[in-house]
């Protein structure tokens, strides 16, 4: 690549010598990024370990509320989702755009299955009363005077993770839209291949999550 | 001592002052010393080296690990041995004297209240004896504050969810200034507060005259109410304006409110004033005040009342 | 790939002198507001961060004249209430802090340069680059829809309790200050990524200019510090929207665990702010001393030594707060081993001044300004870090003064120095030197009659954030406040010389400093791709006893600006045959 003189391929921008360079900089551009992730979450699994270092009572008997089922389902769904978008890279740099475009879709599926889920473990909680916040926790089931601390760290925690799942659902279409119009291929896949790697890193937070949140015992 | 830095420092009242006073000082005269060696080599090189022509050779000097170890461990060195000066005087500020005479304060917008073992409660002055060792438990009923006597060299937060504390020893009779150092809203910078350090004889004569909450008359108590929650330090008692209406003639004043509807200050309005602060707000003043629901009871509002009742 | 096939290929390196005339710049391609708005030029963007720093250093700038004129008098005036001046320092504080200081030097003159310096056409993504930009914008709004709201009067450290149940409006500055936070994060995302993979062939890590080490350093700490911030102020907006417990007492949370989660972004955001000033001292001592650095090694690594050691040293702001007693020890010791790296980079800059050949032009007087006052502001940095000493000082003017000693002592100072020393490349404008060097004093007398004044009556006792105050400070207060006239002054002069230079200024040479790094060899004011050609590069930036010639290398490109050639890594080894060539 580094010979491919002149002339210069449409998808490389003004700014950079060659495909390689570009490609090199997403990537690395990225991973910076998902460093950046990494301590955001950060923040909020050092309030989680700091509460219950305080109160081990408060998680044990929170966490009972929490649906394991759902819960694990959830995991299944991300990982799998997880899969396929790895297999989308595969077939981008196979120039399979027929398996592209459809790994495409069966990630975005299972993303959306993921937030379905979601939505229904948020909405049983809130009918019964679990909200965020010390004045609208109404619910009687658990007897400890914190239990809407536990709450309001499990819905900041999931919360933000479902924003970044609806943001990857976003980026994926987009994704899927240009890979329609055919514009990714052995030769280029930058796009591809970055909103993977987000993608992974969503999936990896879940893994963290599932099991703070729902497996304490 | 006649030290150098000696104007920047108040005086040391405190036996524990000493060291950090010490530490002050060595700090400020060897910072003194390194700035004026950088600024006196900056001026001398400035000049001795100035260009002299456009076609000035310069030599290659890249760098000289000796110079570079030198200037790393001396500074290295004299940072370790200030760290170690401070560690050690900061253990004595921590370490309670086990014979210490404890009052409990408790900070809260915009006031402080001091309270002592048999009950009595003096609000923003704190009466110690001399020579004794005092210790105090803090807390705070609100929003973050912090206990401050330059004078002591003593400085904690107070803090509303947990008990903090400082000690000093006042060696001589006499008042110092006291600061709340943690900023917490309007008034801040009014939360003063005294120490009346008394001759140990006379500090217990006092203490046993003291006001202790729920004693004397009404009007008496009252009085000790409005003071000790510092309803003076927005309400005030000579007709001055400050953040709500002065207590000076409020009994029976004609108030015009901000919904433009006019109400005779009565017993009613008192008590919905401080349970409800703002159900009726007087007209041109904002809705500031903080209930006092479970602070105040009813015997206490009515007590209360009878002393505004006085205030004519 | 690329280096199998490096031994076969050939250089074509020639020697491209930078026009002193130049028809074609930045400037000239794309006029017009529309087309200034949606650049993705670094240049062009750079410069709109930097009008609009200028604008909010005007605003905190006008905020601080307003409160210091109020403490003229200890008493209360009917003017300026006891809650207006709560807004007035609190907005001053957080203005100058996220507005001016964190984006200033990196965002802006880093912007501009840092490409220039590596010999790229651009960041290595403009697009984001741009969109930085927007979203420090949309931060911008949402301040000010606060401030045409209730205001802010917290302070701008947001401390719990009280910024829980304030009447003002944090949420809005809160989220104003989240999003702004993405800016910082994007843009040092943007600049790790191009200091690595940009560079122009020859431009190996040991030839870095120190300015872009101090840059990389900054972006590091922005990456991983500004998510925390960015989570914390989550929180807090959660905590006053919904009350879930994590920071108020009366909720069941900790206000000395905000103190922590806050400090723990805030500190190293003071390395944010100062390090790429280091960066800029560097340049400047090294043209104006005409002469290599003193010490680059220690000097680029220390920055990375100060970013890494800055994270661990968060808890010396809470020393009185109720932290453990264990903690407050490790970060009081931690914080004396951050001072070192501090103290070796000034003893080098010093020892660079040793047999130079030293101009006194106004950006070299800025520097030397630098040193002094960033000086004083280490020197009592080391006085708050010592624990028993702090216990004393801790939230007095002491404190005040010190970080004003630090923060624009130090960051401001080095921006000056950086903007007068860039100011003929980034305008092809020279400014009146005369009145550049009247304004620099003038500043620097302003700043220490307003401040020093300030470390006495901390250590007498005087609280900061203090609307009255007892009759004891009124001569040190007012000293302070007429010292901030002058400084206004001061700035006054400099805004007058730079707007009189961009219409009336003479034009700029190339390099009007004679200087050897590479922005330098680029035509004032830089041609759109700002090079015309593929740089490459020899020397380091600092070879000052290499003629110039050797520093105009480079490879030509295409009309469009692509490489002719090919793509050459950095550290190829054709480039070692250049190192003894000499051109006629």
């Amino acid at each position: 690549m580094a010979n491919h003189s002149s002339t210069h391929p449409a998808h490389v921008q003004h700014h950079f010598v060659d495909s390689e360079q570009q490609f090199d900089s997403a990537k690395m551009g990225m991973w910076v990024f998902i460093v950046n992730e990494v301590l955001f979450f950060g923040g909020l699994f050092c309030a989680y370990i700091v509460f219950r270092t305080w109160y081990p009572d408060l998680f044990t008997q929170a966490a009972t509320q929490l649906d394991t089922f759902w819960g694990a389902v959830n995991t299944v769904v991300l990982i799998g989702s997880s899969l396929t978008v790895a297999m989308a890279i595969r077939s981008a740099q196979k120039n399979q755009q027929r398996g592209l475009e459809i790994n495409l879709l069966i990630t975005i599926a299972l993303a959306c299955v993921f937030l379905v889920i979601k939505y229904f473990e948020y909405s049983h909680k809130i009918h019964i009363g679990i909200l965020p916040g010390a004045e609208n926790y109404t619910f009687e089931g658990i007897d400890h005077p914190l239990a809407h601390v536990f709450f309001g760290i499990y819905y900041i925690m999931t919360g933000v993770h479902g924003l970044h799942v609806i943001v990857g659902i976003g980026l994926m279409l987009w994704i899927y839209f240009r890979a329609r119009k055919g514009e990714f291929g052995s030769e280029y896949y930058t796009p591809v291949e970055i909103t993977g790697l987000y993608w992974h890193l969503v999936d990896l937070i879940w893994i963290f999550l599932f099991p703070l949140l729902y497996l304490i015992e | 001592m006649g030290r150098l830095f000696d104007f920047m420092l108040p005086e040391a009242k405190s036996p524990t002052a000493d060291s950090t006073d010490a530490l002050f000082h060595f700090i400020n005269e060897v910072s003194l010393v390194l700035l004026l060696g950088i600024t006196i080599a900056i001026i001398y090189f400035a000049v001795k080296y100035r260009r002299r022509s456009k076609d000035d050779k310069t030599p290659v000097i890249t760098h000289n690990n000796a110079l570079e170890v030198t200037w790393s461990v001396i500074p290295l060195m004299l940072t370790l041995v200030i760290f170690w000066w401070g560690y050690t005087g900061w253990l004595n500020l921590r370490a309670v004297p086990d014979d210490a005479y404890e009052v409990k304060v408790t900070g809260f917008k915009w006031a402080w209240n001091f309270e002592y073992e048999n009950g009595a409660v003096s609000p923003n002055e704190l009466h110690v004896p001399a020579g004794r060792p005092i210790k105090l438990v803090m807390i705070s009923r609100d929003v973050l504050h912090s206990f401050y006597v330059p004078e002591y060299r003593v400085k904690h937060d107070v803090i509303p969810n947990r008990y903090t504390y400082v000690w000093f020893e006042a060696e001589e009779p006499g008042e110092s200034q006291v600061y709340c150092t943690e900023y917490c809203g309007t008034s801040h910078s009014m939360m003063l507060a005294k120490v009346i350090v008394h001759e140990p004889e006379e500090f217990n004569t006092w203490l046993a005259t003291a006001n202790i909450p729920g004693s004397g008359t009404p009007v008496e108590q009252g009085k000790a109410l409005v003071e000790t929650n510092a309803c003076q330090s927005c309400h005030s008692l000579d007709g001055s304006d400050l953040i709500g209406p002065s207590f000076k003639g409020i009994w029976g004043r004609e108030e015009l409110m901000s919904d433009g509807t006019t109400i005779t200050v009565d017993e009613n309005y008192i008590r919905e004033s401080i349970l409800n602060p703002g159900a009726k707000i007087v007209d041109g003043y904002q809705n500031q005040m903080a209930s006092y629901q479970g602070l105040l009871d009813d015997d206490q509002i009515d007590a209360i009342i009878e002393y505004l009742k006085t205030l004519e | 790939m690329a280096t199998a096939e490096a031994t076969t290929k050939t250089l074509k390196v020639q020697r491209f002198k930078p026009s002193e005339n130049p028809t074609n710049t930045y400037l000239t391609d794309e006029k017009g507001v529309w087309a200034w708005m949606t650049t993705v030029d670094h240049k062009k963007i750079g410069i709109m961060y930097l009008v609009a720093v200028a604008f909010f250093f005007a605003l905190g700038g006008f905020l601080a004249i307003a409160l210091r004129t109020k403490l003229l008098t200890g008493a209360s005036i009917d003017f300026i209430d006891a809650d207006a001046y709560n807004q007035l320092f609190t907005l001053h504080g957080a203005i100058m802090v996220f507005f001016v200081l964190v984006p200033s030097i990196p965002a802006a003159l880093g912007n501009f340069i840092m490409p220039m310096q590596l010999g790229a056409k651009d960041v290595a993504f403009p697009r984001l680059n741009l969109a930085s930009f927007y979203i420090y914008v949309v931060g911008a709004i949402f301040t000010f829809i606060a401030l045409a709201l209730n205001g802010l009067d917290t302070g701008w450290t947001f401390y719990t309790p009280y910024s829980t149940e304030s009447g003002s409006s944090v949420i809005w500055v809160t989220t104003g200050v989240f999003i702004l936070g993405f800016s910082s994060i994007l843009t040092g995302t943007n600049f790790i990524t191009t200091i690595h993979k940009l560079r122009a062939p020859g431009i190996t890590w040991s030839k870095l200019p120190l300015n872009i080490w101090a840059l990389y350093a900054t972006s590091v700490i922005q990456v991983l510090a500004t998510p925390v911030l960015a989570i914390t102020l989550l929180l807090l907006i959660m905590e006053r929207w919904l009350g879930i417990g994590i920071f108020d007492p009366a909720m069941g949370g900790d206000p000395v665990l905000f103190q922590h989660f806050f400090w723990f972004y805030s500190h190293p955001a003071v390395y944010i702010m100062i390090v790429p000033g280091f960066g800029i001292i560097s340049e400047v001592i090294s043209t104006f001393s005409k002469k290599t650095v003193f010490g680059y090694w220690a000097i680029a690594l220390s920055s990375l030594a100060i970013a890494f050691i800055g994270f661990l040293v968060w808890g010396h702001h809470m020393f009185t707060s109720g932290q453990s007693a264990v903690a407050t020890t490790v970060f009081s010791f931690l914080t004396f081993l951050v001072g070192i790296p501090t103290g070796i980079k000034i003893f080098n800059w010093v020892a660079t001044l040793y047999k130079g050949s030293i101009k006194m032009d106004t950006p070299m007087l800025y520097v030397f300004i630098f040193l002094f006052l960033f000086s004083i502001g280490g020197f009592t940095g080391i006085m708050l870090g010592t624990l028993s000493v702090n216990i004393h000082l801790h939230d007095t003017y002491y404190v005040v003064a010190h970080f004003h000693y630090v923060m624009m002592g130090g960051t401001l100072i080095a921006l000056l120095a950086g903007l007068h020393y860039w100011w003929p490349k980034m305008t092809g404008k020279m400014y009146n030197e005369r009145l550049g060097k009247v304004s620099a004093v003038l500043i620097f007398i302003g700043f220490n009659v307003t401040f020093l004044p300030q470390f006495v009556m901390g250590s007498q006792g005087m609280p900061r954030r203090y609307y009255n105050y007892i009759d004891q400070f009124a001569p040190f207060h007012q000293t302070s406040t007429i010292g901030s006239y002058i400084l206004g002054v001061g700035f006054l002069i400099m805004l007058y010389y730079l707007l009189h230079s961009l219409f009336r200024g003479e034009k700029a040479p190339a390099n009007p400093w004679g200087s050897r790094a590479l922005e330098w060899q680029a035509t004032s004011p830089p041609d759109f791709h700002n090079f015309g050609h593929t740089p490459v590069v020899i020397h380091g930036p600092y070879d000052y006893h290499q003629p110039m010639e050797e520093f105009q290398l480079g490879i030509a490109v295409d009309t469009n600006g692509h490489g002719k050639d090919t793509h050459v890594e950095p550290d190829d080894p054709e480039l070692d045959k250049w190192k003894n060539y000499s051109l006629g």
